[in-house]
């Protein structure tokens, strides 16, 4: 072996040859994300007729063919439904939806009055949009504004009665600002009361431990149906004669009570799995059961279930879609009450008029979702 | 204060003002608690029934055996106007279960695909399960009923021209219909067959399983399990004269004749309650397959156990137990969305119990009996959840 000898030795690299061209670029991606193996192939093939079955009818009847202005249900019903539209013809109405916007937002509010909760939601945007950045400071003043001052604006300016303004009864109120209202202070009244039943379940006082699980196992057991049923027949039971309630409020009572069993078992979750260690050590240090609540225990377990509060949240948004079956015309309510105007009483409003309702119910609780998510990493990292 | 109890620590619970012992003060609150509530339920309890004599109305449950005087669309029991109220309790409650039942089936099989599909390595497999999950996860079960039952269903054609599907399946504006199957003499023997079949089936499956871990040995369990179930059943079936024949719906002038009918509440409650709790049960699945470390693929490979048998005996045992309790209060959801019927005019057990309550003013009995099966059914649940988690508990060293 020694006497072999090395003759040439290369000075330089050769330069390297392109790989093949199915292992770079898009017919890599291709190979590998839909054409691994011939399984994966069937399906992929599957799937793409799916989608050329269902998705250019759906563009096509959503805007292609879809009548976008008029003044009647004509243009959205074919000649033999008395219409304009040809024979076999089928397009969404979005003129219905253009012509009903105003009632979609307001509902029945009076015409020269909706300035009011045009202004309050104003107020709610400008107030919740810096609270939702974290960089932005003054996050105290923030959640007076939007928690205590917001509020008693909008129950001096929505009903109205009072400071020159015309009163404007509940039943009229309608729409998404229905809808918001419920949510907003379905929220904010399921969060607080929610941790206070969650505290009260792992009290170690047995009435008030066996109190808060009743309840919560209780609310939690039926649909919220029953509750809003409970809250509008067998609460007027319940008061003395000539006492009653506003629709509105025992349907903002029974959303708020409904959706704190849910916050409670959620924030139990959170209180559960925080190590015993902190409890000890903020006994140790001498502080009161709510200065441990406060500064030691709470902020770290919210801070764990934030996706369950924001999941309570989003049910809760949805939810609030059933006050309709009691009579209330949120945005879902009102959006079928207009299914009935035989102005635009067609054979595509109603689908329509779903479609839009869906795609802004949709838009919340995406967004609320998403909200959430961008959140967990924010803690995330502020806790390395 | 304190240094002077230092020496005697058993006594320093009672140092101080009685104030600041923390049992004297939690028996305080309690008692202030009860005192409150007892007020509380004796003003409402007081108001009750001050309102309900003025309203005249009788309380107690003897308005379960007058005459109802109502119709039930769809029931499964037989019913008449001639029923009693509780009669009609019972008929929704049957509907629910219906519903329920079906609705959970449905969602389950729907769920278990999507949230696989969300999982696999197919690019677009995977998007289009995530889009389906975000879709209908975000949007009212309210909404998806309504778009079922006046969005699509109410415009599909009259039943004089119904869309006929194979096998003499008919669809409609006024539900599907399909052939309805009469049993004749005799059939009742088929169904004993499979009875016995079912019960050889696990008989046998026991018996291979215990022969397997004695000997190693395994027995065609697949094969045997499907002779019985399929065979036994069949041969009695022949053996006895085939005793059934079917109602077939006949499209006549106006209507659709014969054959069973499902109604659209039916179909737009099910189909609804289905894939909106899909989607839950689709992100519960990808969760639980997710939960499994990707070690315990790799040690089943490295053992030389092949993929198909891994995925069965190692990945999908361990991702159930993460996956059922979840998935358990899921159906538990599903059946009570299923109240939502009230909605569409599908007779579940609040749709009735709200006729009965607008005809009677019973409102605390009603309501006490929505709460009470509605509970039972919960309460049903977590019996359930908790006896599971108990047997499948990681048993650890």
């Amino acid at each position: 072996m020694s006497t072999h000898q090395t003759s040439f030795v290369r000075a330089s690299m050769i330069e390297a040859s392109p790989a093949p061209a199915l292992e770079t670029g898009i017919a890599l991606w291709l190979r590998k994300n839909l054409f691994a193996t011939p399984k994966d192939t069937v399906m992929t093939i599957i799937s793409l007729l799916i989608l050329a079955w269902l998705v250019p009818p759906a563009i096509q009847w959503l805007f292609i063919d879809a009548a976008w202005t008029g003044g009647g249900r004509g243009v959205c019903a074919t000649l033999a439904q008395g219409g304009s539209q040809p024979e076999g013809w089928s397009g969404a109405c979005w003129a219905f939806v253009n012509a009903k916007l105003g009632q979609f937002i307001f509902g029945r509010y009076p015409l020269d009055e909706r300035w009011r909760p045009a202004l309050v939601g104003i107020l709610f945007v400008l107030f919740l949009v810096p609270m939702l950045i974290p960089k932005i400071p003054y996050k105290g003043l923030n959640a007076v504004l939007l928690l205590v001052v917001l509020p008693i604006i909008a129950t001096i300016l929505l009903p109205g009665g009072w400071l020159g303004l015309t009163y404007v009864e509940t039943p009229l109120w309608g729409g998404l600002m229905v809808t918001l209202a419920l949510s907003f202070v379905g929220i904010a009244v399921s969060l607080p009361l929610g941790i206070l039943l969650a505290l009260g379940r792992r009290s170690n006082m047995p009435v008030i431990k066996m109190l808060c699980t009743v309840f919560i196992e209780m609310v939690r057991g039926v649909p919220l149906i029953t509750v809003l049923f409970m809250a509008s027949v067998m609460l007027p039971l319940f008061l003395p004669q000539g006492v009653t309630f506003d629709k509105f409020l025992r349907a903002l009572i029974g959303v708020s009570l409904f959706a704190s069993a849910y916050m409670a078992e959620v924030v139990r979750g959170g209180l559960q799995a925080i190590p015993k260690g902190q409890y000890e050590g903020a006994d140790s240090l001498g502080l009161s059961f709510w200065q441990k609540m406060n500064l030691i225990i709470l902020p770290q377990a919210l801070k764990l279930v934030i996706p369950g509060i924001v999941n309570t949240f989003i049910g809760l948004f949805k939810d609030t879609s059933l006050v309709s079956i009691i009579g209330m015309f949120d945005l879902l309510g009102i959006v079928r009450l207009n299914f009935t105007d035989t102005n635009w009483a067609s054979a595509v409003t109603p689908l329509t008029g779903l479609i839009f309702a869906g795609f802004i119910f949709w838009l919340f609780c995406f967004g609320m979702s998403r909200y959430s998510g961008f959140m967990e990493r924010v803690l995330d990292r502020s806790q390395r | 204060m304190a240094i002077g109890v230092t020496n005697a620590p058993e006594k320093s619970k009672s140092s101080g003002s009685i104030i600041n012992d923390p049992q004297v003060r939690g028996i305080f609150y309690q008692a202030i608690t009860i005192v409150i509530l007892a007020v509380l339920v004796y003003w409402i309890v007081d108001n009750t029934v001050e309102n309900l004599r003025r309203a005249n109305i009788a309380s107690g449950y003897g308005f379960l055996n007058s005459r109802a005087g109502f119709d039930v669309g769809q029931s499964l029991i037989a019913f008449t106007s001639d029923s009693s109220y509780g009669r009609a309790l019972v008929v929704g409650f049957v509907n629910t279960l219906l519903v329920a039942i079906t609705g959970i089936v449905t969602a389950t099989i729907i769920g278990f695909l999507v949230g696989i599909g969300r999982l696999s390595h197919n690019w677009i497999i995977a998007k289009l399960s995530l889009a389906y999950v975000e879709v209908f996860r975000n949007i009212p079960p309210l909404l998806v009923i309504f778009f079922w039952y006046s969005g699509v269903l109410a415009i599909l054609p009259q039943a004089r021209d119904a869309l006929a599907l194979p096998l003499d399946v008919y669809v409609s504006n006024r539900g599907v219909a399909f052939p309805r199957p009469i049993f004749g003499d005799g059939a009742q023997y088929t169904l004993f067959a499979i009875i016995i079949a079912v019960v050889a089936s696990f008989a046998f499956a026991r018996y291979a399983r215990q022969r397997q871990e004695a000997t190693g040995q395994r027995l065609p369990v697949l094969w045997t399990v499907l002779g019985l179930l399929i065979g036994l059943p069949l041969i009695t079936f022949l053996a006895t004269g085939a005793p059934l024949t079917f109602d077939v719906p006949i499209a006549g002038k106006f209507n659709l004749t014969g054959g069973s009918v499902v109604g659209p509440e039916f179909m737009s409650l099910f189909l609804a309650l289905s894939f909106y709790t899909a989607a839950f049960i689709a992100e519960i699945v990808r969760a639980g397959i997710r939960g499994i470390s990707k070690g315990q693929t790799e040690a089943a490979h490295a053992l030389g156990i092949r993929p198909r048998l891994t995925t069965r005996l190692v990945v999908v045992p361990q991702a159930m137990r993460i996956i059922i309790p979840p998935l358990t209060s899921q159906y538990l959801n599903l059946t009570k969305n299923s109240s939502l019927a009230v909605a569409v005019g599908y007779a579940d057990l609040v749709a009735v119990g709200g006729t009965i309550l607008n005809q009677t003013g019973q409102s605390i009995e009603v309501v006490s009996i929505w709460l009470i099966v509605y509970l039972t059914l919960s309460l049903a649940t977590s019996l359930f959840m908790n006896w599971y988690n108990a047997r499948m508990a990681l048993v650890e060293r």
